[in-house]
């Protein structure tokens, strides 16, 4: 009984140390400037501590070539851009993590990310149905996170003052696939099929009551999860034969999807969005993608090569990392940038090093001339104006796929709320 | 006539064949001929379109694409029911099984693809090579996860297998996501392009408006699942290794004190059912075009459903039950949208097809053919 008491104890007064221990960075981090705030202007930079910067994106699974490409834009850009913050004497540091591009994960994650106090920003995540739940987790921790990929109008019209991205939204980007379909395609009938996730079956929403609006026949609206073997769907598809298949999903699911559709007779077009926007697709779907009627996609993120101030930004990543970027690296490129350069405008008016709270702040009050545009949020965390890509495939393997093209891409305003 | 069905040709060829064709046909006529018949009720209430004649148009389409993964999910459920018929349970890793055996056929031809032998070598000496590698590999496997997993636990209370195998399963997905990600980071494994499976003979029926069309990869699936079920059939049913593992089904103790090495004919069931496992594997990558270290998971799930609808422990239940299973499947999502007006997609097939599960359950809780086998202790 003794023994337990005394076990008891160790472990509480245990505890008690490692509490203390947690709650001294705060109180350095104000005093801090005190001291050190004359020899920064002439000096060497006197050690401020460390700040980290986190990014979620899936880097294993099936679309890690994508999470990957988000993660390699960060980390080049913090590179290149973290030069101010280490001359005002921090130690900035990248903490990637891996969603797997689950929910679960994310939030597992998430929950790590906010418990260390030393991350003051985030990137991430790629997909809206991991982002949306693991943002509950940063508005709870005050943690300011730059989505440079999600585009579920939920992300943002939840209000946080947390969350902010840096694309478009798929209540613009789903119409703007519809007015393709019926003004340049001049399609009258569609075949909707998407991936039961938050942004599929979002973007499939918003699609179908787009083409409704105008007149365009919906032969049939279907959720599946199914990933190999997709029979069962293509035999009515195939009979009803529709101008054009919606797929609103991600690439690994959508190649295999229209390979088989090809294969059993289909010659219409298919139709994606922004989750179509990588070379793996070619590699899965093959000549699927050129044969009928072909197949494009709309998208938040153009090629590197869509943007003239990314030129260097091209060169750089391919020197890096011996591959060309995909989709999205750019953006994490950009708001690994807003990252930087808030917590940067935070910590000047802070004098010392910023709380959370401040660098959100800070995330809200910026205007940054950033690769893809320049970045400024409106109240909720979206920019006033974002780009959309229309592009149509013509690759037939992974090595061809910069050879698609932009057919158009215009300014949308956001909805707002 | 006790000649006649004593001969070992009628026996082993002639018999099993006729059965698969019964049990395919009968199938697929009786939910034909009930979703036409439902059509002709419903007509009168779609103002739309003809139900009758949309429901015609895509019928032998749906029929062979639901035998084609109805054979698949067959040819896994007996992997299950063959281990559940000497040990009594449920072996939840096959799904594993399954899908390494797929990934090996997968690599093997990116490899012949890497190599340039792809587009020299014969298309079906290729697939018949990722075939035996795959059954290779998945029978070994299978033995080795029994060794490991189960054997151990082989006087323990039937749910802690139960769990080993669970456990298994998790184990050997990530351990595949481990290997196949540690050069590229990539776990996707994509098939290669090559022969001409991709093409359709056409069949012309006259009566009937569209032409059938057979994908000569279904055929080639359907044909090779057809010979494994026979060649199974003669296995168990003709061989002495079979009757060992008849015997050691029915009475373990006793079979051993007939000098039945037990422990052998156990391992002997994990390889047939292991290498059944990974040839299914191998013809399902050919379908699917691309697999991943998780992709077991659902069509193991189902094959296990199969093996439960047919009469867990009885082979022809497993065929039985698999073929009904991937028809069910297969009508339900191609037919539903269309008879509820789109109201439920394709996303319900499930729920429809375990419905009529349960169902069957309710009325035969042995399963279809489950009578044969008596609950043992």
């Amino acid at each position: 009984m003794n023994k337990r008491l005394l076990a008891l104890l160790s472990v509480l007064v245990l505890a008690s140390m490692v509490l203390a221990a947690c709650g001294t960075p705060a109180p350095v981090a104000t005093e801090a400037p005190v001291v050190t705030e004359a020899p920064v202007a002439t000096e060497a930079p006197v050690s401020m501590g460390t700040i980290k910067i986190a990014t979620q994106s899936p880097l294993s699974g099936g679309q890690s070539l994508l999470g990957v490409a988000i993660k390699q834009g960060a980390e080049l850009a913090l590179e290149q851009l973290g030069g101010d913050l280490a001359a005002m004497g921090y130690d900035v540091q990248l903490a990637p993590y891996d969603d797997q591009a689950t929910p679960d994960v994310g939030v597992a994650n998430a929950k790590n990310i906010v418990a260390d106090s030393e991350i003051l920003c985030g990137v991430g995540h790629l997909n809206s149905g991991v982002m949306i739940p693991s943002s509950e987790e940063y508005h709870t921790a005050g943690l300011a996170f730059i989505s440079p990929a999600n585009t579920n109008p939920v992300v943002t019209t939840r209000g946080y003052l947390e969350v902010n991205r840096i694309v478009g939204r798929d209540d613009v980007q789903a119409p703007a696939a519809e007015e393709y379909a019926f003004s340049t395609l001049g399609a009258k009938s569609v075949f909707i099929i998407h991936d039961k996730t938050a942004y599929g079956q979002g973007v499939a929403e918003f699609f179908r009551v787009a083409a409704e609006e105008d007149g365009i026949t919906v032969v049939d609206f279907v959720g599946t999860e199914e990933t190999a073997n997709f029979d069962a769907i293509i035999a009515p598809l195939v009979a009803s034969t529709p101008d054009v298949v919606f797929f609103a999903g991600i690439y690994n699911q959508a190649g295999v999807f229209f390979k088989q559709a090809r294969e059993a007779g289909f010659e219409g077009t298919f139709l994606g969005t922004d989750g179509m926007d990588s070379s793996d697709l070619a590699d899965l779907a093959g000549d699927a993608l050129t044969t009928g009627g072909g197949m494009a996609y709309t998208t938040v993120a153009g090629p590197a090569s869509a943007y003239p101030s990314a030129a260097q930004f091209v060169e750089d990543y391919t020197a890096k990392y011996g591959a060309a970027p995909e989709a999205y690296a750019s953006q994490g490129y950009d708001a690994m940038g807003v990252c930087l350069a808030s917590i940067k405008a935070a910590a000047e008016a802070a004098g010392g090093t910023p709380t959370r709270a401040q660098v959100a702040e800070a995330i809200r009050a910026i205007s940054y001339e950033g690769l893809t545009s320049t970045i400024a949020f409106d109240d909720i965390g979206d920019l006033p104006f974002a780009k959309y890509f229309i592009i149509k495939v013509n690759a037939t393997s992974k090595d061809t796929w910069g050879t698609n093209e932009i057919i158009a891409s215009f300014d949308l305003p956001s909805p707002g709320k | 006539m006790k000649q006649f069905t004593s001969n070992p040709f009628y026996k082993f060829i002639i018999f099993p064949i006729g059965q698969i064709l019964v049990f395919a046909l009968g199938a697929s006529l009786v939910l034909s001929l009930f979703t036409v018949l439902l059509a002709y009720i419903f007509r009168s209430a779609m103002t739309e379109f003809d139900l009758v004649e949309r429901v015609l148009l895509i019928l032998p389409q749906v029929v062979i694409n639901g035998l084609t993964i109805g054979f698949v999910y067959s040819t896994i459920a007996l992997g299950y029911t063959m281990v559940y018929g000497v040990l009594e349970f449920i072996n939840f890793s096959h799904s594993e099984i399954f899908m390494v055996g797929g990934i090996v056929g997968v690599e093997l031809m990116a490899y012949f693809d890497h190599t340039g032998a792809l587009q020299t070598m014969n298309q079906y000496v290729i697939i018949a090579l990722a075939i035996l590698l795959g059954m290779v590999i998945s029978g070994s496997l299978a033995v080795t996860v029994e060794r490991v997993a189960y054997k151990p636990l082989r006087g323990a209370p039937r749910l802690v297998p139960l769990i080993s195998a669970i456990g298994m399963s998790f184990f050997l997905q990530d351990a595949v996501r481990l290997i196949l990600s540690l050069t590229t980071g990539e776990f996707n494994v994509i098939l290669p392009n090559f022969g001409t499976f991709d093409e359709f003979l056409i069949l012309a029926v006259p009566g009937i408006a569209t032409p059938l069309r057979f994908q000569i990869k279904s055929i080639l699936l359907v044909g090779v699942t057809v010979l494994m079920l026979v060649g199974l059939n003669y296995l168990v049913n003709g061989t002495k290794i079979g009757k060992a593992i008849r015997a050691v089904a029915q009475d373990r103790p006793s079979a051993s004190l007939m000098g039945i090495n037990v422990n052998m004919i156990i391992s002997i069931t994990f390889l047939i059912g292991g290498a059944l496992g990974g040839a299914a594997g191998v013809l399902f990558a050919l379908k699917a075009t691309k697999l991943d270290p998780f992709v077991g998971f659902f069509p193991g799930l189902k094959a296990f459903t199969a093996a439960v609808l047919g009469g867990i422990g009885n082979l022809t239940g497993a065929l039985l039950g698999g073929l009904i299973l991937g028809l069910l499947e297969s009508f339900s999502a191609s037919y539903l949208s269309t008879f509820t007006n789109g109201a439920f997609g394709a996303e319900y097939k499930d729920i429809f097809a375990f419905a009529v599960l349960i169902l069957v359950l309710i009325l035969r809780p042995s399963g279809l053919l489950g009578q044969t086998v008596g609950q043992k202790a």
